[in-house]
């Protein structure tokens, strides 16, 4: 492509905007639905529940240790659909991008979403490009909306949460948080830490395929497991008591929460899933996700307790007793 | 990358509580524990759960946002509404609501105000934008305080004169000398601020055991150093002694930091300060030297509004000790972390904020 950034004629609907979309989106995402170019993408579903959701996605920076935004837009869809035991199948994407936006960032944007797109089985079946005048966005904005199905008789067991049912995690927390703020503060530590975003189709199917035993999960993404697990309780007739030490996250990642004054649990994570699981299932789901390469640090992290009803308690590392709650305001702006 | 694990340790946790729960007290106990950083500490290892119920830990004015006085938040929101002005400051300070606004509001409605983590990013920030005067808000204590005098010593040095610092920095001595002259205000035993007495020295400070017979242990901001400054506070009280002891030993010494104190005396000197709670302290400020009034913000004219005290906020009750952040009536009702009506719910060093977001139960 001759040009080196977007200019406002990318999005003005010309003989530039067709190009533009053929040679990058079209080159990179390419698939018969997408390829027809029509106002709708047509799908034909298998008889079973849909799941649909969406997501804008406006991180900054825009690639950052372990990902980029283009990464980030497939792999926040897709878990969404993927915790609620649906299939992902197609995602739809609109790019807002700035005028001046470097046509090589673009272009690896692009192609790290036709990657991800690809590992999760997803097709982008329909799009849309906006150009907005510098300084009316930031550099690129990108929103994905998802669909998936869901058989009926899906996996996830229908009897109620209740007390001893145990709480896992996939892997360890805070690292997409902690990835993006020292990449965007340009704080330099000793180790490089990678967000840990990765689509969680895989492991979740594969869960759910074989074990009936999970009730109950989400992805522990802004505001962090603290706030999935305040979610969870919240107006319920049961709380949750997690063991700190129980919790699993990286060395150098708790060396710079420790730094900044950040809990890990507030933290953003884009490649973890929280599971609520029937006590006497806890041990095989652990085996499975372990034996999974996106589960290999999952833990059974606390359980669900009759007593301290809409209220998550920690066990603190010195034997103490706190509350856990959501982490109050901004706590970090603009992390995925 | 590895961290004080040693002083996490379980074990050693349960060791001093079992010590401190054979010492026979005299009578039920209030400790107050001076420094924001170990309210935070206390809270988030939930180890107020591990001492006697007899053992009641009460948060002093140890959280510099919280003390900060809402007439300093106003005028930082009048000076970011004037012409080619950034306002820089400390993460908490920018939700502390003033009179009217805050400065997370005055940021909504367009001013330009920046969060740094030290007062050294702010100068760098201020020499690449030799176009914006930038003001920042130094708060803070003794451990603060010879960071900002640092840096404005550099920007005086280096005469980057679109640097100005509005002082709101305040030292801890006369603070507490006022705290214990109030009329009901009991307190048995103090856990004295470790990093304040890093730099200030012990001396200062001796008039309280002195001239107020209230026990003091200096402490760390460890779970074990926490617990073992409960401990040697039990033990004077069941011993009837009232002394400046040290727990803190691996890093404060007697005679404080005398470099880091004369870098601070050489563009601060004391001056009268309102405290939120307290109102003004004699010599309890720092304010900049005349010297240096050129990177001084108090000297840029400005219109600030007449102060107002948010009615039914108690945080200066809170702040003295007279009351648990519980018996506030705004407390977790219209003032919570995401909405807070007065500084104590803003800080993560503060005591409403900490009993909000973490107490597990009524005895923390």
């Amino acid at each position: 492509m001759p040009d080196s950034v977007v200019t406002l004629s990318h999005g003005g609907g010309g003989e530039t905007m067709r190009r533009f979309i053929r040679e990058l989106f079209v080159r990179e995402f390419g698939n018969p639905r997408l390829d027809a170019l029509a106002d709708s993408a047509l799908l034909d579903l298998p008889t079973a529940q849909v799941a649909f959701s969406t997501d804008s996605y406006v991180i900054k920076p825009l690639e950052f240790p372990g990902g980029d935004i283009g990464k980030l837009a497939v792999c926040g869809t897709v878990n969404d659909l993927a915790v609620m035991g649906a299939r992902p199948l197609c995602l739809s994407v609109g790019f807002i991008l700035e005028e001046g936006l470097e046509f090589a960032l673009l272009e690896r944007v692009v192609q790290s979403m036709a990657r991800e797109a690809r590992a999760a089985g997803v097709e982008i079946v329909t799009g849309d490009t906006k150009v907005v005048p510098r300084g009316d966005c930031d550099g690129l904005f990108i929103n994905t909306s998802g669909i998936g199905v869901r058989p009926l008789g899906h996996g996830l067991a229908s009897e109620p949460i209740q007390d001893g049912d145990a709480l896992l995690i996939s892997g360890t927390i805070g690292d997409h948080g902690v990835a993006v703020l020292t990449a965007r503060e340009g704080l330099a530590f000793s180790t490089r830490i990678e967000s840990d975003c990765a689509s969680l189709a895989g492991l979740v199917g594969r869960v759910l395929e074989s074990s009936r035993g999970v009730k109950w999960m989400r992805d522990p993404t802004r505001g962090g497991l603290a706030a999935v697990l305040t979610e969870l309780v919240e107006g319920r007739p049961f709380g949750a008591l997690i063991r700190e030490t129980f919790v699993p996250v990286r060395e150098d990642v708790a060396a710079v929460c420790e730094l900044l004054g950040f809990d890990p649990m507030h933290l953003a994570n884009e490649g973890k899933v929280v599971i609520v699981a029937d006590a006497r299932d806890a041990d095989s789901i652990l085996t499975l996700l372990r034996e999974h390469p996106l589960g290999t640090r999952a833990a059974v992290i606390g359980r669900i307790i009759a007593a301290g009803a809409g209220t998550v308690r920690v066990e603190t590392a010195v034997g103490g007793l706190r509350r856990l709650q959501r982490p109050a305001g901004e706590l970090l702006p603009r992390i995925c | 990358m590895k961290l004080v694990p040693d002083f996490r340790d379980a074990n050693a946790v349960r060791r001093i509580a079992s010590e401190i729960a054979r010492i026979r007290l005299p009578r039920p106990i209030r400790l107050m524990e001076v420094c924001g950083g170990h309210t935070a500490a206390i809270y988030r290892f939930g180890l107020a759960d591990l001492l006697p119920r007899e053992i009641r830990l009460v948060s002093g004015p140890g959280c510099p946002v919280c003390v900060t006085a809402n007439d300093f938040v106003d005028r930082a929101v009048a000076l970011a509404a004037l012409p080619k002005t950034t306002i820089a400051t400390f993460g908490d300070l920018i939700r502390v609501p003033g009179s009217t606004r805050s400065l997370a509001q005055a940021r909504a409605q367009g001013r330009d105000v920046r969060v740094f983590y030290s007062s050294a990013d702010t100068l760098d920030w201020a020499r690449a934008h030799p176009e914006r005067t930038v003001v920042f808000l130094g708060i803070g204590f003794e451990t603060t305080a010879c960071t900002l005098a640092a840096t404005l010593r550099d920007a005086v040095r280096d005469h980057v004169t679109n640097f100005k610092m509005l002082s709101s920095a305040k030292t801890m001595p006369e603070a507490l000398r006022a705290l214990f002259s109030t009329p009901g205000v009991q307190v048995d035993g103090l856990i004295m601020p470790g990093h304040v007495i890093t730099v200030a020295g012990l001396d200062v400070f001796s008039f309280i055991p002195r001239d107020f017979s209230i026990p003091c242990v200096v402490s760390g901001f460890e779970p074990t150093d926490l617990m073992e400054t409960v401990l040697m506070l039990c033990r004077q009280i069941a011993d009837g002694r009232a002394e400046m002891e040290n727990q803190y030993q691996r890093v404060v010494r007697p005679g404080g930091n005398s470099q880091a104190r004369a870098v601070i005396e050489e563009v601060f000197e004391p001056c009268d300060t309102p405290w939120r709670g307290f109102g003004v302290i004699s010599r309890s400020g720092l304010a900049i030297r005349t010297e240096c009034r050129e990177w001084d913000a108090q000297t840029i004219p400005v219109e600030v509004e007449p102060t107002r005290e948010h009615p039914g906020c108690r945080c200066g009750d809170v702040l003295r000790g007279l009351i648990h952040p519980r018996e506030c009536p705004l407390f977790g009702g219209t003032c919570t972390p995401e909405t807070p009506r007065g500084a104590c719910m803003v800080s993560a060093e503060g005591a409403c904020a900490a009993v909000h977001q973490f107490a597990a139960s009524d005895h923390a």
